[in-house]
């Protein structure tokens, strides 16, 4: 029954977003050829769970959609169908039209019927091109057919002696609900006070929607046995109220009920499902195993404390003050994974771009490549949501101002097919976000005299080449000649910026005419978590980012080598690396390895080359949240932040590019 | 200036409402007295092992975990150029927020004094300027003198203390 389904649909809905997603990430796959039989299966796949998903739900409308989607699909599932670039630009729309169907039955929304129409059509010609599969297609459209006309509207109020001849309303309606999608209200207004409640007395009634196939008979047919004992009228419903499910007016038989009062609580209703949609977060499994083991220890620490606390002497003190370090090195664990959780890859975001570039670019008739790295970097669920749109504007700004139509770029002496590369990494303490084109470039000449023109610049002024480019994130700058739907407007950059700011980075913009644009965005990464190796340099420990490290070796005199009596290099198969000794780099005294042999090189890697960081000893490998320096104190060159350790205390992250900038 | 100064702690003046003047933790810093508004003063500790920084001042002892935020700790005898002592068992930190308008956010520190004296209470007219000793002392961290049982208190400008000299 509907009203027992409501909890749920919460989850179906998140399931089919994600599923939706997911369709359409395979669809792009096959668009660039990648794809391969997994995939197709995939897509089907989730176009299944949303088809079974819908029809249990009663969406019957999204239900019959994905039912055509799905007929498509299974057909180039079978090998009896090849999809072309049109039929998956189809599928593609298909997926937002669906998007917004699910949008609409989440939040109440109205359902653009045309779009879906359009869509619905097009899935037809399709399948109607080749004959194959036409009486499934032929079927589905009788179905969706009979559906927009068959709505049912049901009222039914059981008498007050309703169950003493043995019926029950559940019977009923648990029937009703096997004809087609039932939802309905109940109307609990008789219900007298508990003290007058007879048990065994009936007072309440349905308003029942049903929507399907079924005919009057099959519904009479359900209502035989009790149609003594209750008040029934049936009546037909027109598709679009059915569809909305709006109050109706009481029939007759319910003539007693005042209309007003149902009227609200259906607002009520409505308004009270709309607050409840909240937005959630998806979290790995192992996550959750951490927390709760956390809380085990957190809760063994606690009894162990209580039973101390209950008969407490001196000679105790030892062991109360050990549970006491012990509770507080829990309670930080504890709110440690719990920031954890907050943490989601960068790939949520990134996600939307292969479809938005493919879109975009086939609009404007270009050839962009879209390049993706570092996808798993992980970042704050706040600043992920926010950094959104921004990134959207700035990859559109690229698409739509960088990369030049494919004859400018082959006159140009360039690849026909444009590339855009999106990166995201930690650097000196913050996550870089890059967007990378390689296309015309800025041109620093006509926005320095557009400055001039608006007004931001005085005439002759000198500026540097950031100035300029700052100049590109004032309000209404745009030097677009021509203004199109994409961007142009000078809308966007100022809120790029703004954006930015208020999560408390910076964006740079570096640029070469004729070769591309770099713009590249700063985070702070005051939650972000990295994976670390612990090292110890002298009596403190310092952790160096797993992303940067290649292989730690114990070196050998042989393959050590100086250049010019200074410069240290140790020999690495056939690659000689520059050895960088932390303990002179930071002035650390009390280093215990002097000499190279005695301690270790951890080699790493940073803009391309190979270096050996020189420590003492390794100590373990493990995942560190990264903390601040700056907001307390002030940056430290080859320092990126620091993090604090099981045992409470601090230890330090290197910058490795940092620390190669120092050496130099 | 009026130089006899009332420093009765626990009986705050109540009938002065234009002069109300301040409470001041007072620490005492080889041999010499000085106090904090406290008002900045977040918490009290006693001295444990820091996390050093590299190349930073010898003065910058190093980093603590407070309750998860990293906060520099300065050892306030060699900031003064005092004599440097070991850490004793009445060593303190004082966790101090400093606003040093460098961006506008409030900052925490900790500074190391040999130990804690007392909470005194100094009218706004009871406060005498820091004296000028040309160049070769330099008083732009004393916003102030005050007497407190005939020793001499140097009031500590606290943003001022902790934004000089390398630190900011």
């Amino acid at each position: 029954m509907a009203i027992d389904m409501e909890q749920f649909h919460q989850v179906f809905f998140e399931e089919s977003f994600e599923g939706l997603d997911v369709m359409e990430t395979g669809l792009l796959n096959l668009d660039n050829g990648e794809a391969d039989d997994e995939e197709i299966n995939t897509i089907f796949r989730a176009a299944h769970s949303i088809k079974g998903g819908s029809g249990t739900f009663g969406f019957q409308a999204i239900a019959d959609f994905t039912h055509i989607m799905e007929t498509l699909l299974d057909e180039v599932r079978d090998g009896i169908r090849e999809l072309n670039h049109s039929a998956i630009n189809v599928l593609l729309k298909s997926v937002d039209c669906l998007r917004m169907m699910m949008t609409a039955a989440s939040d109440g929304s109205d359902v653009n019927d045309d779009e879906v129409k359009i869509n619905f059509d097009a899935l037809q010609t399709i399948l109607g091109a080749e004959n194959t599969s036409a009486p499934v297609a032929a079927k589905t459209v009788a179905v969706a057919a009979d559906n927009a006309a068959k709505a049912w509207k049901i009222s039914f109020s059981p008498h007050k002696n309703f169950m003493q001849f043995g019926n029950d309303p559940i019977r009923v309606i648990r029937e009703l609900s096997t004809l087609g999608s039932l939802s309905g209200q109940v109307d609990t207004s008789k219900v007298p006070d508990f003290s007058d409640l007879n048990p065994e007395d009936m007072f309440l009634s349905w308003d029942l929607q049903l929507k399907g196939d079924a005919s009057k008979a099959a519904i009479d047919d359900v209502f035989a046995w009790v149609e003594d004992e209750s008040d029934i009228s049936v009546s037909e419903l027109k598709s679009a109220e059915a569809s909305v499910s709006q109050p109706v007016a009481a029939p007759v038989t319910q003539a007693a009920q005042p209309i007003e009062k149902k009227t609200t609580t259906t607002a009520a209703a409505e308004k009270k499902e709309k607050a409840a949609v909240s937005s959630s977060i998806r979290v790995g499994i192992d996550k959750i195993d951490d927390l709760i083991n956390m809380v085990g220890e957190l809760v063994i620490t606690q009894s162990m404390l209580s039973m101390l606390g209950e008969d407490f002497n001196m000679s105790r003190l030892e062991k109360l003050q050990e549970g006491l370090i012990q509770l507080d090195r829990h309670t930080r664990e504890l709110q440690e994974s719990v920031m954890q959780i907050r943490m989601v890859p960068i790939s949520f975001t990134f996600s939307r771009f292969p479809r938005m570039v493919r879109d975009l670019s086939e609009k404007l008739g270009k050839n962009i490549e879209l390049v993706m790295h570092g996808e798993n970097t992980e970042l704050d669920k706040t600043v992920i949501e926010k950094i959104g749109d921004p990134l959207v504007h700035l990859v559109r700004n690229s698409i739509d101002h960088g990369i030049e139509m494919p004859e400018a770029r082959i006159a140009a002496g360039k690849p026909k097919v444009g590339t855009i590369q999106l990166n995201a990494f930690h650097r000196g303490g913050n996550i870089v976000i890059e967007i990378t084109d390689d296309g015309k470039g800025i041109d620093k000449e006509v926005i320095y005299n557009k400055g001039v023109e608006k007004g931001l610049v005085e005439a002759g002024a000198k500026l540097a080449d950031q100035q300029i480019y700052d100049l590109l994130f004032n309000p209404g700058f745009s030097t677009a000649t021509e203004i199109t739907d994409v961007s142009g407007r000078g809308v966007g950059m100022d809120v790029v910026k703004k954006n930015i700011m208020s999560l408390g980075g910076a964006i740079e913009t570096h640029s070469v005419k004729g070769q591309g644009s770099i713009f590249s965005i700063r985070l702070p990464l005051t939650l972000a978590i990295l994976d670390g190796q612990s090292v110890a340099v002298g009596g403190d420990n310092y952790i160096i980012p797993l992303v940067s490290i290649v292989e730690s070796v114990q070196p050998k005199k042989e393959q050590l080598n100086m250049v010019a009596g200074k410069g240290e290099t140790y020999k690495l198969r056939d690659e000689y690396l520059p050895i960088l000794r932390v303990c002179d780099l930071f002035n650390i005294p009390d280093a215990k390895a002097k000499k190279l042999e005695d301690g270790l090189l951890v080699v790493v890697e940073a803009d391309g080359k190979h270096f050996g960081v020189f420590v003492d000893d390794l100590l373990g490998q493990q995942q560190v949240v990264i903390k601040s320096l700056e907001s307390n104190y002030k940056r430290i060159e080859g320092i990126s932040g620091a993090t604090i350790l099981g045992d409470g205390s601090v230890a330090l992250i290197l910058d490795i590019p940092g620390l190669i900038r120092m050496s130099d | 200036m009026s130089t006899d100064v009332e420093l009765k702690n626990d009986e705050l003046p109540l009938d002065s409402d234009a002069d109300l003047g301040d409470e001041y933790l007072t620490f005492s810093l080889a041999d010499e007295e000085y106090g904090v508004d406290i008002l900045r003063v977040q918490e009290l500790r006693g001295w444990e092992a820091v996390t050093r920084i590299p190349n930073s001042p010898a003065f910058v002892k190093g980093v603590l975990n407070l309750r998860g935020a990293i906060v520099p700790i300065i050892d306030l005898r060699e900031r003064f150029n005092l004599t440097v002592s070991d850490y004793t068992e009445t060593t303190v930190v004082i966790v101090l927020s400093v606003n040093d308008g460098r961006d506008g956010n409030e900052r925490t520190m900790g500074v190391v004094v040999d130990s804690i004296s007392d909470v005194v209470h100094a009218k706004l007219s009871d406060i005498q300027a820091t004296p000028q000793f040309g160049s070769a002392l330099d008083t732009e961290y004393i916003s102030g003198l005050a007497d407190a049982n005939g020793v001499m208190l140097m009031l500590l400008n606290v943003d001022a203390m902790l934004s000089m000299n390398g630190m900011g």
